[in-house]
């Protein structure tokens, strides 16, 4: 069992700061709806559920509606393009937490055939030609894990010809 | 005055000890819907909702926000409360006063943990002071066993007093099917369970278990049109004092004294043993089954091993305690507490299946943890 | 409602690397606040305290501060939330007839841990956490999608910038205090764009309590009571990608409820100063629309036009707001604290001379996904 250590001491006008770590093993249950959805990116498909209620598809997918209440239980597929909603270059650096180094993009994007947006990575860009409105792809990882990150990132789709 | 508060209705998930077939917003939604379904309401009936749980069991920051899929708090009012241990009692008490206050007329409360997400003692051991404490903290079982052994010694009580508690409660629990731990046990199966902390045994101690629940608060007016048979709120006290862990006194137990007393107060309760028809009490061993009858006033010092060896807190006893088998067979932390409120509400309201108590006028919920934080609510048929 | 005023209040002054322990910081907030009523503990009945135990570094980080909130021997209780939602629990307590008077109390040492990682824990651990989203480029996203949305500018977002930075200056509690241009905003370093150094709030330390009390314990408090006329609280949709992130129908909701209960048709003539709670400057361009201040997407316009300025028709911020000091889930409560401080005719440098009517707000989760908004008046309903 790992948790809190003491390490260091600092003292300044005879005032005394503890310094400590809190490091806490956790697990964290997917469920059948997550765990279907990451079923899929293994299988290069983006799964949502749609919401007959509301006649929205949710993606990522999950088992309640949060507009109307609804138990969702019909899957569809979507397109692994989509059309970036909004976006962010981030340029200051935070090892522990980035999956790439700065600078770097988070974009929403909307699939074809999702209402909701998936927040994301921005790869393989001109991280200063990004807009909102173009449109995007879904890198998948090589080697699936079972995470968020089964999509690398989304990248920019060529689109010759709209110039 | 506030608004005449009852409940009216109560939701809860089978408890076990994993749930790896639902996240953690998935389970809350089992007892929301639960909840619902016993008051025959829909999601658009509930004005505000609050939710509770332990922050370092499960690591989700803002809980209330990211609840919002499973408890239904979309576009609503939602707010946490949290209290450790007792975050049961504190969400309880927290619908009450939303619906008291009269802004708000039909009110949730949600209590939910997954223990098995985390390395729970890992997590409260930082609750210890981090300066003065904390390096040597282990957790609430070591005070709980020295307060026992020491009453043992003044009080003529055995091993077996504690034991015949542990007897009652997991046996209260096969008549609940949603207990985590279902399984006769005799006193001579917790005597022979490993010691964990002389002399608590394990089957003095109460379980981790992965659970929701979810209780429904309603206004005057509103409540007895949803429930037959409301489970009006008449009292809820609370009371807690901590700096320090050495600070607190175990043998005097002023803070269950303070809200037992209080609670009693502001429902005009003199006699508890004949005043309450049945209690749904935070015990998170079995020696607490044993002595804090006492600092609760249901009997005087030193009485309560006769009380227990004569039956009295049985199911078919003058006041039973525990019908549905207690934080000893069932604790989600988060929702412990709130389970304990459900249950008692529930035994009001003539609804507790094979585990009612016949004739339920009056009964007592409690809540422990932080350091000696408790809370109590008492329950009636009528009106306050 | 029936009636309830909040008749004392108390902060520290904010600052990085405060040295005080919690129950220090909120020991000197709670003195404070009873002095500033002129009561004793011994009037104070019902004890409502507001921790995180992510921020704290402690599990039941409340705790560690009940006591300094004077909570032995009486009945306590413990919020998680921005200092608004803390508040709005003791003002329901009061509201009860249990209790006379609540005293509501909230800290914050952010200095002490790691703001972005304790913040990305707010996302979800089964699908986004792992981006390692913190509060800056999350909002940014929001930023972005609603200044592309409205045409809002990135000048009109360091306008926000400039005038709460320099209001600061009239505020003794104020932890950065700055005499800044639109250019000094634009040029400083970018964070994740469109938002910069300037453009956020700083890590504060701090502490801050108030006392609710009934009327009846109201009218016998030292200072003019100033009375709570409505307020309400509202959560939108947890995924950033399931909100409308260019306007918060949350904060709408709230403001129209909290205005319903205060008899305000027309807030932006009915409220004479605002205290809002601006972590970024974007955020308080899009919570005057939701609260109603102007049309939506004319967030930008209203700054430019002067009129949320000190000596404006509605000055937002008189105190530097959260971009001067940002102690986590105190600063809501420190919102409504300035405006008592308003209706009293107590602010000093920065009162606005003859406020009557005040609006307080606070935010929780991530880019503001719940809303509380009070409204404060020193007239009686």
């Amino acid at each position: 069992m790992e948790n809190e250590t003491t390490f260091e001491i600092q003292e300044k006008d005879g005032l005394l700061v503890h310094q400590g770590v809190i490091r806490v093993p956790y697990t964290w249950a997917a469920g059948e709806v997550a765990s279907r959805f990451y079923a899929g990116l293994r299988e290069k498909k983006v799964l949502g559920l749609r919401c007959p209620a509301c006649k929205v598809v949710l993606v990522p997918p999950k088992k309640v509606c949060h507009r109307c209440f609804s138990d969702l239980t019909d899957w569809v597929e979507v397109g692994d393009e989509g059309v970036l909603q909004t976006f962010t270059v981030v340029h200051y650096s935070e090892p522990d937490l980035h999956p790439v180094e700065a600078p770097f993009a988070y974009g929403i994007i909307k699939l074809d055939g999702a209402d909701t947006g998936m927040t994301h990575l921005i790869g393989e860009a001109d991280i200063k030609g990004l807009k909102a409105g173009m449109r995007l792809k879904a890198v998948f990882r090589h080697q699936p894990q079972g995470n968020y990150l089964d999509i690398a990132y989304f990248k920019p789709i060529e689109e010759a010809n709209h110039g | 005055m506030g608004t005449r508060t009852a409940i009216v209705g109560v939701g809860q998930t089978y408890h076990t000890s994993k749930r790896k077939d639902v996240n953690g917003q998935e389970l809350i939604n089992e007892a929301v819907r639960r909840a619902l379904e016993d008051a025959d309401l829909t999601l658009k009936d509930i004005d505000a909702i609050v939710i509770g749980n332990m922050d370092h069991f499960e690591a989700i920051n803002c809980v209330d926000c990211w609840s919002v899929d499973g408890s239904g708090a979309f576009m609503k009012p939602i707010m946490k409360v949290t209290t450790g241990g007792s975050t049961g009692g504190t969400l309880g008490s927290c619908a009450y006063y939303h619906v008291a206050s009269g802004l708000f007329d039909v009110v949730m409360a949600i209590g939910w943990e997954k223990n098995s997400e985390s390395d729970t003692q890992a997590a409260i051991s930082t609750c210890a002071d981090p300066i003065l404490e904390r390096d040597f903290f282990g957790g609430a079982i070591g005070p709980n066993a020295a307060e026992y052994a020491m009453y043992m010694k003044q009080y003529g009580a055995s091993e077996e007093d504690a034991a015949m508690v542990a007897v009652r409660d997991h046996n209260n629990a096969l008549n609940n099917p949603y207990a985590h731990l279902r399984k006769h046990i005799t006193v001579e199966d917790v005597m022979n369970s490993p010691v964990l902390c002389w002399p608590i045994k394990l089957l003095d101690s109460c379980p981790r278990s992965d659970g929701a629940c979810a209780v429904i608060y309603a206004a005057e007016g509103r409540a007895e049109k949803i429930a037959s048979r409301p489970a009006w709120v008449h009292a809820s006290a609370v009371s807690h004092d901590y700096v320090y862990f050495g600070d607190y006194d175990w043998e005097a137990m002023p803070t269950l004294e303070a809200t037992a007393s209080r609670v009693y107060k502001r429902a005009g309760i003199v006699n508890p043993l004949k005043e309450i028809d049945v209690m749904e009490l935070y015990l998170p061993f079995s020696t607490c089954g044993v002595i804090w009858m006492e600092h609760m006033w249901v009997c005087g010092r030193g009485e309560s091993p006769r009380l227990i060896r004569e039956g009295v807190f049985d199911m078919d006893g003058e006041l039973p305690v525990n019908p549905s088998g207690g934080v000893l067979s069932t604790n989600p932390i988060g929702a412990t507490a709130l389970i304990r409120i459900g249950e008692a509400a529930l035994q009001i309201m003539n609804k507790a299946g094979s585990r009612q108590v016949p004739n339920v006028n009056t009964a007592m919920a409690t809540a422990f943890g932080s350091c000696y934080w408790f809370e109590a609510t008492i329950l009636r048929s009528g009106k306050p | 409602m029936d009636k309830v005023a909040i008749i004392g209040v108390g902060q520290t002054r904010y600052e990085r690397g405060n040295t005080k322990s919690f129950a220090e910081l909120v020991y000197e907030v709670t003195r404070k606040a009873l002095d500033d009523a002129g009561l004793e503990l011994d009037n104070i009945d019902n004890v409502v305290t507001t921790t995180n135990d992510f921020y704290d570094g402690r599990t039941i980080a409340c705790m560690a501060v009940a006591e300094a909130s004077g909570s032995y021997g009486r009945d306590a209780t413990n919020v998680e939330g921005d200092g608004t939602l803390s508040a709005f629990y003791g003002l329901m307590r009061t509201l009860s007839g249990v209790y006379d008077a609540t005293i509501v109390t909230t800290h914050c040492k952010m200095s002490e841990g790691n703001p972005r990682k304790l913040f990305n824990q707010a996302f979800d651990p089964i699908y986004d956490r792992i981006l390692g989203m913190d509060a800056i480029s999350s909002s940014a996203l929001q930023a972005r999608a609603y200044m592309d949305r409205y045409g809002v500018t990135e000048e009109q977002c360091a306008m926000v910038s400039v005038k709460n930075h320099a209001n600061a200056r009239n505020n003794p509690y104020a932890h950065v205090a700055l005499e800044i241009t639109i250019d000094d905003v634009m040029k400083s370093p970018m964070l994740a764009e469109p938002i910069k150094r300037l453009d956020i709030s700083p890590i504060s330390d701090g502490a801050c309590a108030i006392i609710l009390a009934t009327e009846e314990r109201a009218r016998k408090s030292a200072k003019k009571p100033v009375w709570v006329r409505g307020v309400a609280h509202c959560t939108d949709a947890y995924r950033l990608g399931e909100r409308d992130l260019t306007y918060s129908a949350a904060l709408e909701t709230a403001a129209k409820k909290a205005y319903k209960m205060a008899g305000i048709r027309n807030p932006f003539k009915q409220i004479d100063v605002a205290e809002v709670y601006d972590a970024f400057s974007y955020m308080e361009l899009m919570w005057y629309e939701g609260l109603g201040f102007c049309d939506r997407g004319k967030g930008g316009k209203l700054v430019e036009s002067g009129k949320t300025q000190m000596g404006g028709e509605l000055p937002v911020n008189p105190s530097g707001g959260v971009l001067s000091a940002h102690p986590v889930q105190v600063a809501g409560l420190a919102r409504i604290a300035e405006a008592v401080l308003q209706l009293r005719g107590e602010a000093g440098g920065r009162q606005v001379p003859g406020a009557k009517t005040a609006l307080a707000h606070g935010i929780t989760g991530i880019c503001g996904q719940t809303h509380c908004v009070w409204v404060l008046s020193n007239e009686e309903a």
